[in-house]
């Protein structure tokens, strides 16, 4: 009997960490589907950017306030989780505390330390539903987010009140139940936060106080473990996420757009024929046309958007009313992403559903919008570029469809034959410099 | 005042101290010329030996590319690199921030390395070397200006401090806009945008930011981009302002002041 409760934490803890390891799996399988882009050159600079952009998240303090707010939580919840260390290693060993009679003074100063985050982790998640649900910032009441994506973003929040509430009731029962002098309930010395708490307590008998503890206790530990199978669902996996996508962040200047060598060839052989090998193989599919056709980069970039809408608050064509919005673009990818790993989870490898990324999740109308600013590049404070999307994408319906709006086609035209976009004589070029001769 | 080409340098045994990349709309549109005359004029005031390209320039293939229009870029690249080579070109200037992004970043991989500056970037320069020497109580003295980022020269090659202490050289009252710098809203131009009509939507971008530069109360708009420079001036006359207000390139305010 005495037992039971350790083998159900082994089991608690061995189901939450395989359904993680599985998911993540699939989720690492799904990336990968992606193209081949080496970007490992410079790891300094990659390290840097890791540091700076997704450790010390350097954009989120464009707005200092909001930045603290959310370092807060983050570091709250970071560092709260040292004390589930404890909580797993009592769960297997069927100790209380652990740590207490080993760290002695500095463990109460630790536990005083974790409810204090705990308590401004509370604090701060209500003021973020409150920036949601009753401010109704703009970036957070768009349609982008209608349905699961609007409820993702309060459940992340109200569980983490639920788990910073529960780990405080957990000590304020329990420092009752040490004022009582119940067994098992070793002297830590005073904790600020949860004593505050310890009045509601108060009228509970032992028997009911230590039922609190314990369910306290477990429910905080079964939430964590539901949180971690949860993340991979939702738009909070950038907790984890931010920080290889940081890393393999382009480090080109934001004005570059990628070469495409196959094209580059082409058109090599086309001007010299000498040089075009004689088996040269013909040039895959050009631009993409859907997730297979992008690059890993890419679809790492659509798993770690956590929906904030920086991107979309900065874009013109956004801010105009142009159906464009950078947030779907890569919201539609990791959907795409998603619903093509089911189909290979059910089929063990993809089966043709009729369907692709460009036109079925992305529509010609958002990608003819983008002014290719760099605004949404420049705003994304997880290292994302839904721009590189957006191009793979253009070049799919130019090259691939041919389908350009007319007056594009004018321009490609006038570009071609009078080397300009627009319709004057080549002739004419330096007709200024000769107008400044006379 | 005579504009050599390279192609009358070469003949003549000269090479030029630098390329002037003029641009499609630095050629054809006659807003934009006024800029490139501006931009001729200083360097010839300083003394710079330069040429340019003339019947020989073609368009990089920026907005091609930004199209979608991958084999377009790649033709006027491998033709606009064979010729530059061609004439072993070193440094290269220009006045127009997609042309410059287009020669500095995507033309070195397809083997067009040139050491590649912005106007702004030349003009700063120069100013901090004396060779363009203001006049004392220019036009622009005491005056608020506030000064656009184009988008392909601020956020796509980070040149935000150049522009801006010339406007200080010019002892202008600099002010401003909410979004400005890394957050710098586009002028509506980029990404070929400048040659169709807008998708639907509620409003033009390119009047959202003449707005957005009017509410400064700047008399002056300073623009460093031939496409910004358009888009600003038609914003400003959809708000017809156009009396009150001017949108200038530096190189224009420049120009007007020098001794």
């Amino acid at each position: 009997m005495h037992y039971i409760p350790q083998i159900g934490f082994l089991i608690l803890a061995a189901t939450g960490s395989f359904l993680f390891a599985k998911k993540t799996g699939e989720i690492r399988r799904n990336i990968l589907l992606g193209k081949d882009e080496d970007l490992s050159n410079d790891p300094g600079k990659r390290w840097n950017n890791l540091i700076l952009l997704a450790l010390g998240q350097k954009k989120m303090f464009k707005n200092p306030l909001v930045a603290i707010l959310h370092l807060v939580v983050y570091a709250g919840f970071i560092i709260i989780n040292v004390e589930v260390l404890e909580i797993v290693l009592d769960g297997i060993s069927g100790t209380h505390r652990l740590f207490l009679p080993v760290l002695g003074g500095v463990y109460t100063w630790l536990i005083n330390f974790f409810e204090f985050l705990a308590a401004t982790v509370i604090l701060v998640c209500i003021i973020f539903l409150i920036r949601r649900n009753i401010i109704q910032l703009k970036r957070f009441i768009s349609k982008d987010l209608n349905g699961w994506p609007r409820s993702d973003a309060n459940y992340i929040l109200l569980t983490e009140i639920v788990l910073m509430s529960l780990f405080l009731c957990m000590n304020a029962a329990d420092q009752v139940l040490q004022g009582r002098g119940a067994e098992h309930y070793h002297t830590t010395g005073a904790f600020f936060f949860s004593d505050l708490l310890a009045p509601l307590f108060n009228g509970f008998s032992d028997g009911a106080l230590v039922g609190i503890e314990r369910t306290a206790w477990w429910l905080h530990i079964i939430g964590i473990f539901a949180f971690l199978n949860y993340l991979p669902y939702s738009k909070h996996l950038h907790i984890m996420l931010a920080f290889p996508n940081a890393y393999y962040a382009r480090l080109e200047p934001q004005g570059k757009i990628k070469n495409m060598p196959a094209v580059q060839n082409e058109v090599r052989y086309a001007m010299q024929p000498e040089l075009a090998p004689a088996d040269a193989p013909p040039p895959a599919r050009f631009g993409a046309k859907d997730i297979f056709d992008l690059s890993w980069k890419n679809l790492l970039d659509a798993y770690s958007c956590t929906e904030c809408g920086r991107c979309t608050a900065s874009c013109p064509a956004n801010l105009t009313g142009k159906l464009l919005s950078p947030r779907k673009i890569m919201m539609a990818t990791r959907d795409r992403l998603e619903d093509v790993g089911r189909n290979i989870n059910l089929h063990k490898t993809f089966k043709d559903d009729g369907k692709s990324l460009l036109h079925n999740y992305i529509s010609v109308e958002e990608l003819r919008a983008c002014t290719t600013c760099n605004a949404c590049v420049e705003a994304c404070p997880v290292s994302i570029a839904p721009l590189d999307i957006i191009m793979e994408l253009r070049r799919s319906l130019i090259m691939e469809e041919s389908n350009a709006p007319q007056e594009w086609n004018g321009t490609f035209s006038n570009i071609e034959n009078n080397f300009a976009p627009w319709k004057f004589a080549p002739d004419e070029r330096d007709k200024w410099a000769e107008e400044m001769a006379s | 005042m005579k504009i050599n080409t390279m192609a009358e340098m070469m003949a003549a045994g000269e090479t030029p101290e630098v390329l002037f990349w003029v641009g499609c709309a630095g050629s054809f549109d006659q807003r934009a010329q006024k800029i490139t005359k501006a931009f001729a004029a200083i360097l010839d005031k300083v003394g710079m030996k330069f040429a340019i390209l003339g019947k020989e320039e073609a368009c990089t293939g920026d907005p091609a590319r930004r199209a979608g229009n991958e084999f377009l870029f790649q033709m006027m690249a491998y033709q606009n690199i064979q010729v530059l080579n061609g004439y072993g070109i070193k440094k290269i200037v220009t006045t127009c921030p997609h042309c410059f992004n287009t020669l500095k970043n995507e033309y070195p991989e397809l083997g067009g390395a040139y050491e590649v500056l912005h106007h702004t970037t030349l003009l700063q320069q120069l100013i901090d070397e004396g060779k363009i020497k203001l006049k004392e109580g220019g036009a622009f003295k005491g005056k608020k200006i506030s000064y656009h980022d184009s988008c392909y020269l601020g956020r796509a090659n980070d040149i935000y401090e150049a522009p801006r202490k010339i406007l200080e050289a010019l002892d202008a009252e600099l002010v401003e806009m909410k979004r400005c710098k890394s957050n710098g809203l586009c002028c509506g131009a980029g990404g070929a945008q400048m040659f169709k009509e807008d998708e639907p939507g509620n409003k033009r971008i390119n009047i959202e930011r003449a707005d957005e530069a009017l509410e400064t109360g700047a008399g002056f708009i300073a623009a460093a981009c031939p496409f910004c420079n358009t888009m600003i001036t038609d914003g400003v006359k959809n708000r017809e302002k156009e009396n009150e207000v001017a949108v200038l390139d530096i190189a224009e305010m420049i120009a007007a002041s020098m001794q």
